[in-house]
Formats: structure tokens, C-alpha cells, sequence
């Protein structure tokens, strides 16, 4: 156990591409924890994605031994946190472990969207913060600058920030001395019940679950019975370690120390981030504050391009499942694309985080759908279901009011764009909270549904501000809206598939855009084919694709046999591909591209 | 060439016999048409003799693997432009080809010609080898369209090779190509009545297509040539069968129109689903042989063609075996081309099974229902509608 006055459990801070990653490595080397042949090179980032993303997934933690220049020894953990909007929660969770960051700026950027999301979270966990500019070897770099934006924006003290290059290694010892003298040790009584939160989670095929904890208080050792307070399960710990980064087990973990256990736990959902793990035979008479089991927010359907593969995917699914417990699926049979799955991530780069280990890890070839987010609807029973999927939405009459989720959203962007921006947000059904200015940049703070940010909002955010928009969120919550369920039909059959849930004020654009890209999608048929939007009985957009008028070969003789009877095959083959609507056949690559609809 | 030629109707061909033709194919054209995808090539020079013998001997060597086959019910020299071949190979090609496969009363032998005033001076001649029917290139009968066609004749010097070639031959047809860039209704209705002033009792209309590989097809792509829309082009199908009906040349076949008794017996063999023998470079045969039919084809080119038949007495590929699938899809395929549509008795024949069975049964209900196909005096037929859809209506019920 360590002596509290030598313990120093810290995050770094930074938006995208600041340079999080280098600044952890050089600390780990300072710290001599790994040899320079191990340095590969952004060590925290563990998983090959990230390594490619240039992002934090899953939170990974390491517990190193520095002796500072006054000659006595520390231990510092650096609590390493994802870096990305979908997930602020564990985010939230990791700097709860923690007592002080480091605010890590680019001196050549200035402060992001990501900057302002995570300082806040390090301000509302009561964090000591030191402020850390990096790359200042760079001709572009403004330390004065960005010190005033620091001090304006987050009201933060930045006249003793620390001027660094990461890369270099310039200023990293400074860093460490600070680290030493500017954060304050953890505090917690040994002799109390144990509490200790889950820091972070992860599926271990030979270990089972790892789960990474920070003991607030009480004892921590192997053969003990965990209780995880939140989900109630109970497990015998058989393991007890730290991250020097390799995992070294240890007999036990006290107050203000992060560490791993492992109990032989086979579901991922038992050991959940935020929860507080108890002793079983002493527990704790209340948990921590601020547990909140992983909800997911957006939802697609993933099907596979090849029915075949169905059981494939349900196994990859299930593998990533072990691993991520916010991501949660289950099955989905769609008129139009076959037998899938309705899957739920916490926000969009989740779900493209998902996506991509799905092609990357299991070589699956999908279709998905485009994605939608959860509601709530309330029933004139009184009764509330979450709506996943707007096929699954209830007979009207039975429908009181729905609410949709809404998130805060926080915009950086230069003056020049802030126009289009702002357009974009009113465009998106968003509310201004705050607008104000740091030198050149706007910064808005909106409410806005995320049913509109998961149709089109980042790409839109993206082209309009070439590039330059940073963007953050938060998940503020559901409120009462004046939504309808949209059906699309073809010759006056439903679509399952292409049923959403839609803002009235928005449902005639909408139904009239996804009509057009349908239209121009369906190649003419033997007899006309009529495509409508419509609400309850009411046609709110209509489209026509004419009969094909003509279709027969002006000459045919016999020399064109062969070469007729084998395009005859081709096509009878492909519309084998086709689903069957009614009496229209429709090749699917229309629903895909109706699907996957982005408005332009 | 000894057999006499009669210009009398042909007798109806008797249930389950679509006969058997020659087909010859001449590659040589004075100029590539900007919409013809065809096996066709412009040469400076060609040997006549060797030609000659190439074409006798790949006849020869075609008589020899399907011996059983004749009598000719028709012999046709297609191309590229069979009106450039020397009248004396044409001779001789249908004399040999008379003398191994045999005749059949009333053979009907067929030239396609370019109505130029060169090719013209030669038409007694090619009667005189024993050409008894002429198919003209007319295509257009103004000079503008001729022009943009690629077309080396004038509209006045077809229509005169067209009063020659009714002089000369006792059967004559002229081809026109409609939905020309910019062609609507009343044009082709024009146009449509003049032709008819010159017609004899057969005439072939086709709608323009953009075949990939040719010039039309390469403009079209980089939106400089555009033909009429969808809607024109199947209206101006509509009023070329509602008026030539009217003047009694009915539409016998989805492109050709003749009075009755004056369709073209060659084409009709092709459409019964009979066997035919093809001769010349890139020529396609249907051959019965003793392992079942088989599906023939030679080299293309025409070099490489003359080279291969002067080493190995033949041009040919290697056939490929027709199932009683195939032969079932290609018979369906072409016979509903065809006004009087396909027998019941010769699906059956074939597959060995109710005709019913043979087909997609959803398909065939779906066309059905639509009034696409019926069934009539035990015959599987498309409707007028249903010829006008015919390649949609025909992945929908082949197996």
C-alpha cells in the first residue's frame, strides 16, 4: 500500500490531435517504466484503431514511479481518458479517479470544442488543473495568445502554463516537478468500508473481465468478494494488479490507488464503468455518486450484404459485446434487407468505431441502415416504452406524446463561418444558448435534437466550415416533441425499412426528398410505380416512376442468340437480387442508397 | 445454278419443322456505319479467289460434320456488305451449297444490298446466280438523316435501286431505322408513307439502338448525340405497326412487316427455333448433330479467319452444347418475337414435360394477368403490348 503524501493520480486534457498521446509517453519514459525499444510510440493507445484513428477508445491507465529533484519518490497513475464526444460519461468516471489534470493546448490551435468539454469535466471533478502548452517549437506556435484564450473562455489561471514540445521532450521535466508540487495527493481512510470506482472495463479472453478501479477508500485484496453496488452482482477477486504498463500483480490496493482486479466475471454488463465496487462482507453503506448504467442513444440496423453471413455477424457482434457494455444489438428482420440486427451505440463515432472492427477483426461485408436515435414514448395507459426501431412504433391511437433526446452542443468556429453555422443549427431544429467570441473564433453553445445531428449534422458542420468547426456534446435529456412516424410506401405498400421517426415541422422536406432519391433510384418497371410519403393515412409527398414503355431488341437474329440468351441469364440472375414489394421488384442497391440517404 | 426460282408463297411450314438455312457471311463494308456494331471492316483490297475458296471450303466442312442436315429452305449472304462480293462467288457458294445440303421447293436465297447506284448494276447479275430476294439498306429517306447515318447513297438513288430491285427480283424488302435524333411523330409518320409508295410486301423498321463500340454510342456518352425519350420512342413503334397493319404489311415479327405469305423464310427459321449452318468470319450456326444441337461460331476477324479455314479447312470454335434448357430459353426467346408465337407442342416436345412446367410459373401468371401473353389456338403468344416489353416479359418467365 502506498503512502497517500507520495501518490499523485492524474489525467491529461486535450482536445484531438493536441498531443496527448506523445506527452504520456514521454512521461512514461521519464519514469524509466518502459526501456526505449518498448517506446513504440503512444503506448496508452493500445488497440491497433486507435493507434490508426489517432484517438482514445477505451480508457487504459498506468502507474509509474518518479523520483523528483528534491530526491523522494512518487508514484503517479496517469489515468488515461477517451477522447471523443460519445463518450463523456466515462470520461466523467475517469476523472473522478483522478485529483488533477494536466490541460494539455496546442499552441498553434488555441482551445477546441474538446478542450472546453474536458477542462469543464476536470473543473466539476474538482480537479487541481496545470496548464500545459505543447508545441512551441513549431514557427506557428502563440503561447501569449492562447494563455489569454485560456484565461477568457474557462476562466482558467494560465500565466504559470508550462511551455513544452512533447515531441522533442522539451519542458516534459518541468511537467513532472509540477505534477510533484502543483497536484494534491488522494486522501481516504484504510480502516473504512471499501469503496472503489470502476474506472473502466475490458474483456480478457484468458482473464475474463479486467475491470480497472480507484480505491476511494477501505482495502482492496485478492480473495476478497467484490460487490459491484450498482448492477448488485457479486464476484470472488482472484487478482489484484497494476499497469507499470505491463500488468504486475500486487497483494492490494489502498485508498487513492488505481489498479486492476479480475474475478472471473464472463459478462461485461457486470462490471460497468461508474459503478462502485464494495466488500461483499463489509460493504459500504452507499455507493459513489453519479452511477449511470450505459444507455445507448443512437441506433442503426447492420445486416449482412450476404444473408449467409448472418451467424457470423451475430458471433462478431456478440465478441465486441464482451468487450463494450454500452453497445448493445439485438435481432431485426427487415422486408427489405433480410435478417439483421438493431444495434445501439452511445453516439455516431461509436458506431463507426463498431463498424470499423467489424470489417477490420471479422472481414464482414454489411449494409447498414442510416441511423436513428431512441425516443420515448408514452402510451394513454400511462405506460413509457423506448422506440428503437420505427417499425416497432404502436397503433397511434394508443400513442399520448413522445419525447426525443437532446444534447448540448458546443461549436468552435472561425469568424468566417459562423454565419453558415449558425444557419445550420436553426436548420436543425437548434436553440442558442450563448454565443461569444475568442479573438477570430466564434464559440456557440446550442440545444439541439439529435435526431438531426445523427441524420447529417457532422458532415454538414464539416463542409461548411471546411474542416475548421471543432464540435463537442453532451447528453442533456428528453423532452416532449411533436414527432411522427413517417412511412414511406410503394404502390401503397408499406416499407418497413424505410419507415423514420420525423419532426412534423421537418416531415414534408423529408418525405419529399426521400421520394425524389427513391424515384430516381427505381428503374422503371412493366407498370408504374407509385412511391409516397406519408403520416398516419395522410400522403404528405408523392413521386411516380413511369412505366417502361418500351423494351424489346430491335433486331434478333441468329447471330444474336447466344449473345440475348446469355444477357437473359445475367438479368434473371440479378433479379434474384431484387425484394419483392407487392408486385414490384426492386433491386436493393435502391433501398441501400435510399438508406443511407444524406440530404446534399 | 440449275434450280429455277419461284416467286410463289412459300408453304406453310408444317407443324414442328422451322426448316433449315445457310447463313453467309460477307465482312467487307466501303465504310463503317456510325450506329452498326456488326462484324464489318473496310479493306483497301481483297482477294476474290481465296475468299472464294474459303467460303466453299468452310461449306464443305459444315456439310461434312452434319450430314443429316437440309434441305435448305433458304440461303442468306449477310454482312458487312454482301453486294461488294463478285456475283460469281455468290454463284458458287449457293450452287455448292444446293448441291450438300439439298432444296427444298421454292428455296428462297437472299442478299443484303447497299441501294447505291454501284451496287445496283450489279443486280442482274446476282439474279442471274440465283438470288431470288434483295434486303435494302435504305434506312432513311432524307438527306440529311442519310448523311448522319453515315450513308453513301441519297434518298432518290435508294428509292431508284429500290424501282430496280423490284424490277430485277421476284421478292424485294427495304430496312428503315426510326427514333433518329430529333425524328418525332409526324416525320416518321411522313416518312413511314413514302416508304410505302415503294414498298413490296416486306419491310423492316428498326428503332435505333446505341450498340456499345460504336460511334453513336461513344457521342452519346459524351451527351453530343441523343435519341428521342422513351415516350417518343415507343410511340413512334405504336404508329409504325398501327400504319403499315392498315396498308397489310402487319408486323409478322417485332422489327419486320410483310403481307402474308411474303415474310422472310430465312429469319423465320431463326425465330422457330430451327437449325441453321453459318459460314464466314464471326457467322453463328445452329447444327443438329448426333450428341444433340450445338451452338457454332467462327473466328471474327476476317484475316485470321481466311488464314485458319486455308490451314484447317474451317474458321470454327469450338461448338457449345445446347441443353434441353437452353434450346427451351433460346426457343421461347425468339419465338415470341414472333406475331404467331411459339407452339406448345414444341416446348413440350423439348422439355419432355407440361409447357407450364417449363416456365417461371410467377412470371407466367404475372405476364398473364397483364395481358403480356396468351394462350391461342395452342401457341404461346405476345400481345402487342407484350412483344413491346418483350425482353422484361422474357426474364420474367424463362427458368
Amino acid at each position: 500500500m502506498t503512502e497517500l503524501a507520495r501518490l499523485r493520480n492524474f489525467s491529461i486534457v486535450a482536445h484531438i490531435d493536441h498531443g496527448k498521446s506523445t506527452l504520456a509517453d514521454r512521461i512514461i519514459e521519464r519514469c524509466g517504466a518502459l526501456e526505449a525499444r518498448e517506446m513504440r510510440g503512444q503506448v496508452l493507445d493500445s488497440m491497433d484503431l486507435e493507434r490508426e484513428r489517432g484517438i482514445t477508445i477505451k480508457a487504459q491507465t498506468v502507474r509509474l514511479k518518479y523520483t523528483a529533484r528534491d530526491g523522494g519518490d512518487y508514484i503517479f497513475n496517469l489515468v488515461d481518458t477517451p477522447g471523443h464526444v460519445d463518450f463523456s460519461y466515462e470520461v466523467s468516471r475517469s476523472m473522478r479517479a483522478c485529483e488533477g489534470s494536466l490541460l494539455l493546448v496546442d499552441a498553434t490551435q488555441g482551445v477546441e470544442a474538446q478542450t472546453l468539454a474536458n477542462a469543464y469535466q476536470a473543473i466539476d471533478a474538482d480537479h487541481e488543473i496545470v496548464v500545459v502548452l505543447n508545441k512551441i517549437d513549431l514557427p506557428a506556435a502563440e503561447p501569449e495568445k492562447i494563455k489569454e484564450q485560456i484565461e477568457d473562455i474557462l476562466g482558467l489561471d494560465a500565466a504559470d502554463a508550462l511551455l513544452i514540445s512533447a515531441k522533442t521532450g522539451d519542458g516534459v521535466d518541468a511537467v513532472m516537478e509540477q505534477i510533484v508540487h502543483r497536484l494534491p495527493p488522494p486522501s481516504g481512510e484504510v480502516a473504512a468500508p471499501l469503496k472503489a470506482l470502476v474506472v473502466d472495463s475490458w474483456y480478457d479472453p484468458y482473464l475474463g473481465v479486467v475491470t480497472l478501479v480507484r480505491v476511494k477508500q477501505g482495502r482492496l485484496e485478492k480473495g476478497m468478494r467484490a460487490r459491484f453496488m450498482g448492477t448488485g452482482a457479486v464476484h470472488p477477486i482472484d487478482r489484484v494488479g497494476v499497469f507499470s504498463p505491463k500488468p504486475v500483480v500486487i497483494d492490494e490496493l489502498g485508498p487513492g490507488e488505481v489498479g486492476f482486479i479480475t474475478a472471473g466475471i464472463k459478462d461485461i454488463a457486470d462490471a460497468q464503468v461508474g459503478d462502485t465496487v464494495t466488500d461483499d462482507k463489509k460493504p459500504a453503506d452507499a455507493p459513489l455518486p453519479g452511477f449511470r448504467p450505459s444507455q445507448p442513444v443512437v441506433f442503426c440496423g447492420m445486416f449482412p450484404a450476404d444473408g449467409g453471413d448472418y451467424p457470423a455477424l451475430r458471433d462478431a457482434l456478440g465478441k465486441l459485446r464482451l468487450n463494450d457494455a454500452s453497445f448493445a444489438y439485438e435481432p431485426e428482420n427487415s422486408q427489405a434487407l433480410g435478417f439483421g440486427f438493431r444495434c445501439g451505440f452511445l453516439g455516431l463515432l461509436h458506431l463507426e468505431i463498431i463498424q470499423a472492427r467489424l470489417d477490420r477483426e471479422f472481414d464482414l461485408d454489411l449494409v447498414l441502415t442510416a441511423p436513428s436515435v431512441v425516443y420515448r414514448l408514452y402510451r394513454r395507459d400511462g405506460s413509457m416504452m423506448e422506440l428503437h426501431n420505427p417499425a416497432d412504433f404502436p397503433d397511434p391511437t394508443q400513442v399520448d406524446y413522445l419525447e426525443e433526446p437532446w444534447i448540448k452542443a458546443t461549436i468552435i468556429v472561425p469568424d468566417d463561418f459562423l454565419g453558415p453555422v449558425l444557419q445550420l443549427c436553426t436548420e436543425k431544429r437548434g436553440i442558442q444558448e450563448q454565443l461569444t467570441y475568442v479573438g477570430q473564433r466564434a464559440m456557440v453553445v446550442y440545444r439541439l435534437p439529435l435526431n438531426e445531428v445523427v441524420y447529417d449534422f457532422y458532415d454538414r458542420l464539416k463542409s461548411i466550415s471546411r474542416g475548421y468547426a471543432s464540435f463537442d456534446y453532451d447528453m442533456v435529456g428528453f423532452d416532449r416533441s411533436d414527432l411522427v412516424k413517417m412511412d414511406i410506401m410503394i404502390n401503397g405498400d408499406r416499407v418497413d425499412s424505410l419507415a423514420l421517426m420525423v419532426h412534423r415541422s421537418m416531415a414534408e422536406a423529408r418525405g419529399r426528398a426521400l421520394c425524389e432519391r427513391l424515384q430516381e433510384l427505381i428503374p422503371r418497371q412493366q407498370y408504374q410505380v407509385a412511391i409516397q410519403a406519408a403520416i398516419g393515412g395522410k400522403v404528405i409527398a408523392r413521386e411516380t416512376v413511369k412505366a417502361m414503355r418500351k423494351d424489346v431488341l430491335a433486331k434478333c437474329y441468329g447471330g444474336d442468340v447466344t449473345r440475348k440468351r446469355k444477357l437473359l441469364e445475367k438479368q434473371k440472375a440479378g433479379k434474384k437480387r431484387m425484394r419483392q414489394f407487392g408486385k414490384i421488384e426492386i433491386p436493393q442497391e435502391a433501398f441501400l442508397a435510399a438508406l443511407k440517404m444524406e440530404t446534399s | 445454278m440449275s434450280c429455277t426460282v419461284s416467286a410463289a408463297p412459300a408453304p406453310a411450314a408444317p407443324a414442328g419443322d422451322p426448316g433449315f438455312g445457310l447463313y453467309v457471311h460477307w465482312p467487307f463494308c466501303r465504310a463503317k456505319c456510325p450506329y452498326c456494331d456488326f462484324n464489318s471492316h473496310v479493306r483497301a483490297e481483297v482477294d476474290q479467289d481465296r475468299w472464294r475458296r474459303a467460303l466453299l471450303a468452310e461449306l464443305d466442312h459444315v456439310a461434312a460434320l452434319a450430314p443429316a442436315a437440309g434441305p435448305l429452305r433458304s440461303i442468306f449472304f449477310g454482312g458487312g456488305t454482301p453486294s461488294l462480293m463478285p456475283p460469281a462467288t455468290t454463284a458458287a457458294v449457293i450452287d455448292r451449297a444446293v448441291a450438300r445440303f439439298g432444296a427444298e421447293a421454292g428455296i428462297e436465297i437472299t442478299l443484303e444490298a447497299n441501294p447505291t447506284s454501284v451496287e445496283a448494276a450489279r443486280f442482274r447479275a446476282y439474279r442471274d446466280a440465283g438470288v431470288d430476294r434483295v434486303s435494302l439498306g435504305v434506312q432513311a429517306l432524307n438527306d440529311a438523316d442519310l448523311t448522319a447515318l453515315g450513308r453513301e447513297h441519297s434518298a432518290a438513288e435508294a428509292l431508284a435501286a429500290v424501282a430496280l430491285a423490284a424490277r430485277t427480283f421476284p421478292r424485294f424488302s427495304f430496312d428503315l431505322i426510326y427514333a433518329r435524333p430529333g425524328q418525332d411523330a409526324a416525320a416518321w409518320e411522313a416518312e413511314l408513307g413514302r416508304a410505302l409508295d415503294h414498298a413490296g410486301d416486306h419491310l423492316s423498321l428498326y428503332q435505333l439502338t446505341l450498340e456499345p463500340g460504336t460511334r453513336f454510342h461513344a457521342l452519346a456518352e459524351r451527351g453530343r448525340l441523343r435519341l428521342p425519350p422513351d415516350d417518343t420512342q415507343a410511340e413512334l413503334y405504336r404508329l409504325s405497326h398501327d400504319l403499315l397493319a392498315a396498308a397489310g404489311l402487319a408486323a409478322y415479327e417485332v422489327s419486320n412487316h410483310a403481307r402474308p405469305g411474303a415474310e422472310s423464310r430465312h429469319n423465320l427459321v431463326y425465330w422457330r427455333g430451327g437449325a441453321f449452318a453459318g459460314i464466314g468470319p464471326g457467322a453463328h450456326g445452329r447444327l443438329d448433330l448426333a450428341s444433340g444441337r450445338v451452338g457454332t461460331s467462327t473466328e471474327r476477324w476476317p484475316e485470321r479467319w481466311l488464314d485458319r479455314v486455308e490451314r484447317d479447312g474451317h474458321g470454327l470454335a469450338p461448338f457449345e452444347p445446347l441443353d434441353a434448357v437452353t434450346r427451351l430459353a433460346e426457343l421461347v426467346m425468339m419465338g415470341l418475337r414472333l406475331a404467331e408465337g411459339v407452339p406448345l407442342a414444341r416446348i413440350e416436345q423439348l422439355a419432355g414435360r407440361p409447357w407450364r412446367e417449363t416456365l417461371d410459373a410467377r412470371g407466367l401468371a404475372r405476364a398473364e394477368r397483364r395481358g403480356h401473353l396468351t394462350v391461342e389456338d395452342g401457341r404461346l403468344k405476345a400481345t402487342p403490348q407484350g412483344r413491346l416489353l418483350l425482353d422484361a416479359v422474357l426474364v420474367d418467365l424463362l427458368p
